[in-house]
C-alpha cells in the first residue's frame, strides 16, 4: 500500500491534481534547450531546472504526474526524481496557494523584526506559516536564510524579494498583491540595494563621473 | 581605510548598469586575451603571489587548490564550478556580484578556467536568486555574442563553455561535493573525500569548485598585479573583502574593505555604528552563522581577517557580520541557528542528522531556562559528538555557534535556569 500522493486536495484557485502532466509545447522547447546544456548521457543534470519549469507551469506545486513526466523525459528512474523532489525546499509536493509568500526568519532577519513580517502575513492573509488561504490564492511559509541579510527582514514572493521590511511595509506589499497590483520589489525603505541607508561611505568617486 | 581606487567592485550597489558596455567602462574585459596568453603557470603564480585565499568561508589558498588540477590534458572535459549557492546566514555578498557585477565573474571564469585548463564552467546559483540568475544568464549571453567566452574566448585560442545552473533551496549544496551531486541531478549529499574533486569531481572528471567572490577578484589581481593585492591587508590575510553587516546596526550594508580592518571601524564607518552606541553591543557573529560568536570585549579590538579571528576563537568565514545589541535574547538567537542547521542537515551522517535536532531541542529549553545546570555540560558534550564526526563541515557548523554561546554566555544560561527554578518554587 503506497500512501496517497499528494495527501491534500487542492482548494479554490490552487492548481488541480492531475493524472497526466506534460509540458506545453513552449515549455517543452525550453526543456529541450535546458537538457542540451549538459553533456550527452548526463541529462539528469537538468532535473532541477525542469522541475522548476514544471512547477511554474502547474501553478506552484508538483503533482506526482509532473515528477513522472520529468523522470521519463530525462530517462531517470522515477524514484530518483521523487528523491530530488522531496530533498529540495523549493518544490511543493502538496497543493498550495498560487502566490507564494516566503518569510525569512533565520537569525539575521529575526534580529531585524521578521516576527513583525509574519504578523503582517497573519493580519492581511489570515493564515499561519505553512498554510494556504482558503481561496487557494496565497501560500505563506517560513523560509531559511534568503541571503539578503543586509536588507533584513526579507520576504520572497514568487520570483521577487521585498526587503527592509517592517510591519507596515510588509502589510502594504501584501495588500497591494492581494489587490492584484505589482508592488516594486527590492528595498521598501527606498534605499538602493545594500548601500548604507544614510548614503554610501565608499565609491564616492563615482559621483564625480568616475 | 581602503581607498576607492583600490576597490575591485565599483558597481557593488548597482548604480551603473550591469551590462557589458558599462562593465567595460569599469575596466572589465580589458586585455583579457593578453592575460590568457601569458599562460597558465603565470596566472597561477600571480594568484599565489597575491596571497588570495578562498572567499567562500574556508579560506583555503586559491592557487594551491588550482595546483591540484591535472597539468596536462587527457582530451576529456575538465570543469570549473562556481559556487553561487550563497546561503550562509549573514551572507549576501555574492548576490551583489551576480546582479551588479556579473562580467567580473565571467571574466574571472575565463582566466581561472585558462589557469586550470578547464573546458566547461557551471555556475551554480541558489534557486531563490531568480532575478540574480536571470541577470547572470543575460550577461553570459552577452559574453558569448561578444566572443568573450565560448570557442576562442577573447580571441586567445582558449575554449570554455559557460552554463548557469539553478539550485532549488538546500543549504548543503553550498558544500562543494554536495553541490556536485546536486549538479549531477541527485540529492545534494556531500561525498566522502578523498578522492578530492580535483581528481574525481563533476561526472567523475577533474573539477575545481570556487566561490563567486574568489573568481570575481581574479581579473583585477592579474591586471593590477599580485603585489598590489598582497600589499593590502597583512601577510597570509591579503587583499580586499566584501563584508556584509546585518543585525543591530544603524545602517546595515554590504561594503568592500581592506582585509584586517578592525571590526569596530567596519561597523562605525560603514554601518552607522551599533544601535544605541558601541557600549550597547552584546556580541557579534563575525563570519556567517557557522562561526562562534565573539562578545563585546573581543569586538573592541579584533581585526577582521582569517588569522586574527581564529586567534580570537572564531573565524572570518564568509565575512557576514551579524551584530547583536544588548536587547538581544542571545540564547534565542543561537537557538534559531540550531533550528537552521537541523532543517538543513542532509541526513546522511547520523551524528549530524540526530545531533542537530538534539541541539535545537536542548537550546529551545535553555531559552526558557527549562533545564538542569548540568545539562549545559551535556549540551557541550553533544556538540563534541557531532564536531569532526561527519562527512562534511555542516556538523561542525552546527556545533560551533552553540559552543560559542556556552563559552561566552554560560552565566546567562545558568541565570535562566536558576530564575525558572526560583519562579517555580515561589
Amino acid at each position: 500500500m503506497s500512501p496517497r500522493f499528494p495527501r491534500r486536495k487542492p482548494v479554490g484557485a490552487m492548481a488541480p491534481d492531475v493524472d497526466h502532466f506534460s509540458f506545453t509545447p513552449e515549455n517543452m522547447a525550453k526543456a529541450q534547450e535546458i537538457i542540451a546544456r549538459y553533456p550527452e548521457g548526463r541529462q539528469a543534470s537538468a532535473v532541477l531546472p525542469l522541475l522548476h519549469l514544471a512547477q511554474a507551469q502547474h501553478g506552484g506545486w508538483l503533482p506526482k504526474a509532473a515528477l513522472d513526466h520529468v523522470a521519463d523525459l530525462l530517462g531517470m528512474p522515477r524514484i530518483q526524481v521523487y528523491e530530488v523532489g522531496t530533498f529540495y525546499d523549493m518544490f511543493n509536493l502538496e497543493p498550495v496557494g498560487r502566490i507564494q509568500v516566503r518569510v525569512c526568519t533565520t537569525t539575521p532577519c529575526w534580529l531585524c523584526g521578521s516576527d513583525e513580517v509574519l504578523r503582517a502575513c497573519r493580519d492581511v492573509l489570515g493564515v499561519e506559516p505553512g498554510e494556504s488561504t482558503p481561496d487557494g490564492r496565497f501560500f505563506v511559509r517560513e523560509f531559511e536564510c534568503l541571503g539578503a541579510c543586509a536588507n533584513a527582514p526579507v520576504m520572497w514572493i514568487d520570483d521577487d524579494y521585498y526587503e527592509d521590511l517592517d510591519y507596515e511595509r510588509a502589510k502594504r506589499v501584501l495588500e497591494a498583491i492581494a489587490r492584484g497590483d505589482k508592488p516594486r520589489p527590492g528595498p521598501q525603505s527606498g534605499r538602493r540595494g545594500s548601500m548604507p541607508a544614510g548614503g554610501k561611505t565608499t565609491l564616492l568617486f563615482a559621483e564625480e563621473g568616475e | 581605510m581602503l581607498q576607492d581606487r583600490d576597490r575591485i567592485f565599483t558597481n557593488l550597489y548597482g548604480e551603473q548598469p550591469w551590462q557589458l558596455e558599462a562593465a567595460r567602462r569599469r575596466g572589465d574585459w580589458d586585455g583579457t586575451r593578453e592575460l590568457i596568453l601569458k599562460g597558465r603557470e603565470w596566472i597561477v603564480q600571480q594568484i599565489k603571489d597575491s596571497g588570495l585565499r578562498g572567499r567562500g568561508g574556508a579560506g583555503f589558498p586559491t592557487s594551491l587548490k588550482w595546483s591540484f588540477m591535472p597539468k596536462t590534458s587527457d582530451g576529456g572535459p575538465v570543469y570549473l564550478v562556481v559556487n553561487a549557492d550563497e546561503s550562509e546566514p549573514g551572507t549576501c555578498k555574492d548576490r551583489e556580484i551576480l546582479r551588479h557585477e556579473p562580467h567580473k565573474l565571467l571574466e574571472g571564469v575565463v582566466l581561472a578556467g585558462a589557469a586550470m585548463g578547464c573546458t566547461h564552467c557551471y555556475i551554480y546559483v541558489r534557486g531563490e536568486f531568480v532575478r540574480e540568475a536571470q541577470v547572470l544568464e543575460a550577461a553570459v549571453q552577452e559574453a558569448y555574442e561578444a566572443g568573450l567566452i565560448g570557442r576562442n574566448a577573447c580571441g586567445s585560442g582558449y575554449d570554455i563553455e559557460v552554463v548557469v545552473h539553478r539550485g532549488a533551496g538546500a543549504y548543503i549544496c553550498g558544500e562543494e561535493t554536495g553541490l556536485l551531486e546536486s549538479l549531477e541531478g541527485k540529492k545534494g549529499q556531500p561525498r566522502l573525500k578523498p578522492p578530492f574533486p580535483a581528481q574525481v569531481g563533476l561526472y567523475g572528471r577533474p573539477t575545481t569548485v570556487n566561490n563567486v567572490e574568489t573568481i570575481a577578484v581574479v581579473p583585477t589581481i592579474l591586471r593590477r598585479g599580485a603585489d598590489w593585492f598582497a600589499g593590502l591587508g597583512r601577510p597570509n590575510n591579503t587583499g580586499t573583502k566584501i563584508f556584509c553587516i546585518s543585525g543591530h546596526v544603524n545602517q546595515p550594508c554590504t561594503v568592500e574593505e581592506e582585509m584586517g580592518i578592525p571590526l569596530r571601524e567596519l561597523i562605525e564607518k560603514h554601518a552607522g555604528g551599533v544601535r544605541g552606541g558601541w557600549d550597547n553591543l552584546l556580541a557579534v557573529i563575525p563570519g556567517g552563522s557557522s562561526v562562534p560568536l565573539i562578545p563585546k570585549s573581543v569586538c573592541d579590538t579584533v581585526r577582521m581577517d582569517f588569522d586574527a579571528l581564529r586567534e580570537a576563537g572564531s573565524g572570518l568565514g564568509t565575512a557576514g557580520v551579524i551584530v547583536m545589541d544588548r536587547s538581544t535574547d542571545i540564547v534565542k538567537a543561537i537557538a534559531r541557528l540550531s533550528r537552521f542547521y537541523m532543517h538543513e542537515s542532509c541526513g546522511q551522517c547520523t551524528p549530524c542528522r540526530e545531533g542537530t535536532g538534539w541541539l535545537w531541542r536542548m537550546m529551545e529549553r535553555l531559552v526558557r531556562g527549562e533545564a538542569e545546570i548540568e545539562e549545559i555540560d551535556q549540551l557541550w558534550d553533544v556538540t563534541k559528538q557531532i564536531e569532526g564526526h561527519t562527512i562534511c563541515a555542516l556538523g561542525d557548523a552546527a556545533a560551533w555557534p552553540v559552543q560559542g554561546l556556552i563559552r561566552h554566555f554560560r552565566d546567562e544560561l545558568e541565570r535562566r535556569i536558576r530564575e525558572r527554578k526560583r519562579r517555580q518554587a515561589a
